[in-house]
């Protein structure tokens, strides 16, 4: 293996580690009452933000749902500025506007942290649409899960990307389960690849517990998009490990089920595949415990929005 | 002692039994129990049939619904909260509102839709807000909210017995309300109901604030300040005839909505205290509503965002003491 690959590997494996251990960190800050309102957690999912992300440019930009911490750090947005959101603090990337359904970084082309299932496909498409106008090819990564594909705005919005050839990656996470609706009691058809197909887009069923089967099929669609060719699809086979929010008791689920899904962890994949030492697999812990820690104290610390802005931020201010 | 969650269950319950053309759909109301865990255990008891999930579909199955209704079931759509209501906005009002009127009075859309409103639990913005006023805006619904465990309890049943679309609000921060209800069967759906009498201003709420406002009644009344408090209880059409006599009884009137106050529901429960009691006021009617921002997330800010007990005693000192 070359060194340009072993670094590749590691940094996909430092992100999916970061991405698990921040959601670890998040559940535990929601039992002590650090964080509030609804928590989505990403654990089992870590190798879709990692390999579709660690394709795109600064310049591309990113939609997604409540279910984005992942998204967002392995976009770039500082740990300590999503993990302050969600303390509700003046230095969280939304001001503690929004909390942890709604990540934004506009400079980091991120564009949240939609909680209404299917909300930002729409957006995603208008994003890419002005990007074309432009002439700018970048790619809009949309990400959502398989319950979105029921919506209306779904179809309309795979109708209108490929129509007008506009430069988005749909990046369908599909881990079985809308909340406790299970995907074969929700759609007719299942192939979600197949049905995005129809509208005349190139799709791929990618193992999303993989994390280089995911960065490979995201490099050969992102490669099509940027070439002009319009939209692609990518419907990611994955799970979570996790209830589908800290609210659920997860009832609807077969616990040999879960097992089963949990011998598929990515990030052990990983770790056996690339044969880490143990020390080395140590370090790497050590550096996100660190990061974490770091995130954690300066959150806590973090100031919050004086109760007289509350009104700020409805209309442009005035400057 | 019940919650009203389980009031709400029990209300279900009730329904599917009396009548077999009664059925529940919505999403997760089934395998999960419900989002809210209101119908937590009906799938067992009633079957896939009649306590049947649906895909993430907002507008074909509440569509779905209607015309079910129009068929001769009577469906109970549930959606998991306003906020997604919207996706279902066309459904609603362009169908269900206006079929009976636009067929010259042939097909009735005699369906319940239930839905959570409300802030109050760090949701932010796309989960939180208290649209219900809008829907009291459009005529051919029959809005009801629920403020108490009898009304959880006993609204259903009269909501489905009626001809046209009912659309039943539950207050997400009212599911763990506990206590014994006053009755266990139907309510009257077409009344306010005064819950707490005086004689020195009417507080006019409903739903979610009825117990702010009964807080801040309570400490008005160790000021010696004797409120009456009134809960709409319906949205449209409107009771105006109890909070119209009421004021005309205390001369002083203050609104408490969570809703945003622009073009608001309280906008017309004033407007039609001005209309029709004018001249028995003793204040300017004022109102407690909701500070004008999508609402927020942090604590701090979304408990600034809400009328609380301290802003509508507040108001009412302003109205009794003049602005002192
Ligand atoms: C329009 C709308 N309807 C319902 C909901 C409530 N809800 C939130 S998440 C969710 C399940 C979505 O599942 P999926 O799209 O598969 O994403 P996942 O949670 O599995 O990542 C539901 C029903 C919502 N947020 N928006």
């Amino acid at each position: 293996m070359t060194t340009a690959v072993v670094k590749q590997h590691t940094d996909l494996l430092r992100q999916m580690l970061r991405i698990r251990k921040f959601e670890e960190a998040c559940a535990e800050l929601y039992s002590a009452a650090e964080i509030r309102g609804f928590l989505h957690l990403y654990v089992g999912e870590e190798a879709i933000a990692a390999g579709v992300l660690s394709d795109l440019t600064a310049a591309d930009a990113v939609v997604t749902t409540y279910r984005e911490h992942g998204h967002a750090l392995a976009r770039g947005i500082p740990m300590e500025a999503v993990l302050a959101e969600m303390f509700g603090r003046t230095s969280g990337c939304s001001r503690g506007r929004g909390g942890s359904m709604h990540l934004f970084d506009a400079k980091r082309r991120f564009y949240g942290g939609n909680a209404i299932v299917g909300g930002g496909l729409p957006l995603a498409v208008g994003i890419a649409l002005a990007d074309r106008m432009r002439a700018d090819l970048h790619v809009t990564a949309c990400f959502f899960g398989d319950g979105a594909v029921a919506e209306g705005e779904f179809h309309e919005c795979m109708n209108l990307a490929a129509l007008w050839k506009l430069p988005v990656l749909f990046c369908c996470e599909n881990n079985l389960y809308a909340m406790g609706t299970a995907l074969a009691r929700a759609q007719a058809q299942t192939d979600l690849a197949l049905r995005a197909s129809s509208y005349g887009m190139p799709a791929w069923a990618v193992d999303g517990m993989d994390v280089l089967a995911v960065e490979e099929a995201t490099r050969r669609a992102v490669e099509t998009i940027r070439g002009g060719g319009g939209p692609g699809f990518l419907e990611l086979r994955t799970y979570r490990f996790r209830a589908h929010s800290m609210y659920d008791s997860d009832r609807y689920r077969d616990k040999a089920e879960i097992a089963r899904w949990k011998e598929r962890d990515p990030i052990e994949a990983m770790v056996r595949r690339m044969q880490l030492t143990d020390d080395a697999l140590k370090a790497l812990h050590r550096e996100v415990d660190d990061e974490i820690q770091r995130a954690v104290a300066a959150a806590a610390e973090g100031p919050l929005e004086p109760v007289e802005d509350l009104t700020r931020f409805v209309y442009a201010e005035k400057s | 002692m019940t919650t009203y969650r389980e009031a709400l269950r029990e209300g279900l319950r009730d329904a599917l039994r009396r009548d077999e053309r009664v059925f529940l759909m919505g999403e997760d109301v089934g395998a999960y129990g419900g989002c809210f865990g209101v119908s937590l255990g009906l799938l067992e008891e009633f079957g896939p049939d009649r306590i049947r999930d649906t895909p993430l579909s907002e507008s074909a199955f509440v569509g779905a619904g209607i015309g079910a209704a129009m068929a001769g079931l009577r469906p109970i759509v549930e959606i998991m909260t306003v906020n997604f209501s919207l996706l279902a906005l066309d459904q609603i009002l362009n169908n269900a509102a206006s079929l009976r009127h636009m067929s010259g009075g042939q097909l009735g859309v005699p369906l319940v839709i239930r839905m959570t409103t409300g802030a109050g639990r760090q949701l932010a913005a796309q989960h939180s807000h208290s649209l219900e006023g809008w829907y009291a805006h459009i005529p051919g619904l029959r809005i009801v909210a629920p403020a108490t465990l009898a009304d959880a309890r006993g609204m259903l049943w009269p909501a489905l017995t009626d001809p046209d679309p009912v659309l039943l609000f539950e207050h997400g921060s009212l599911y763990n309300l506990a206590g014994e209800p006053e009755a266990d069967g139907p309510v009257d759906i077409d009344h306010a109901a005064i819950r707490r009498p005086g004689t020195d201003v009417t507080l006019v709420t409903y739903g979610g604030t009825l117990g702010k406002t009964l807080d801040a009644a309570e400490q008005l009344a160790a000021d010696g300040i004797s409120a009456e408090v009134i809960d709409l209880r319906t949205l449209r059409p409107l009771d105006d005839a109890t909070f119209i006599e009421s004021v005309r009884r205390t001369h002083r009137a203050v609104v408490v909505d969570e809703g945003w106050r622009s073009g608001s529901l309280s906008a017309e429960i004033s407007a039609r205290i001005t209309e029709q009691a004018f001249e028995d006021l003793d204040a300017p009617v004022d109102r407690v509503c909701s500070a004008e921002v999508p609402m927020p997330y942090a604590k701090h800010l979304e408990d600034a965002a809400l009328p609380q007990p301290a802003g509508i005693v507040a108001a009412v000192r302003k109205a009794v003491n003049g602005n002192g």
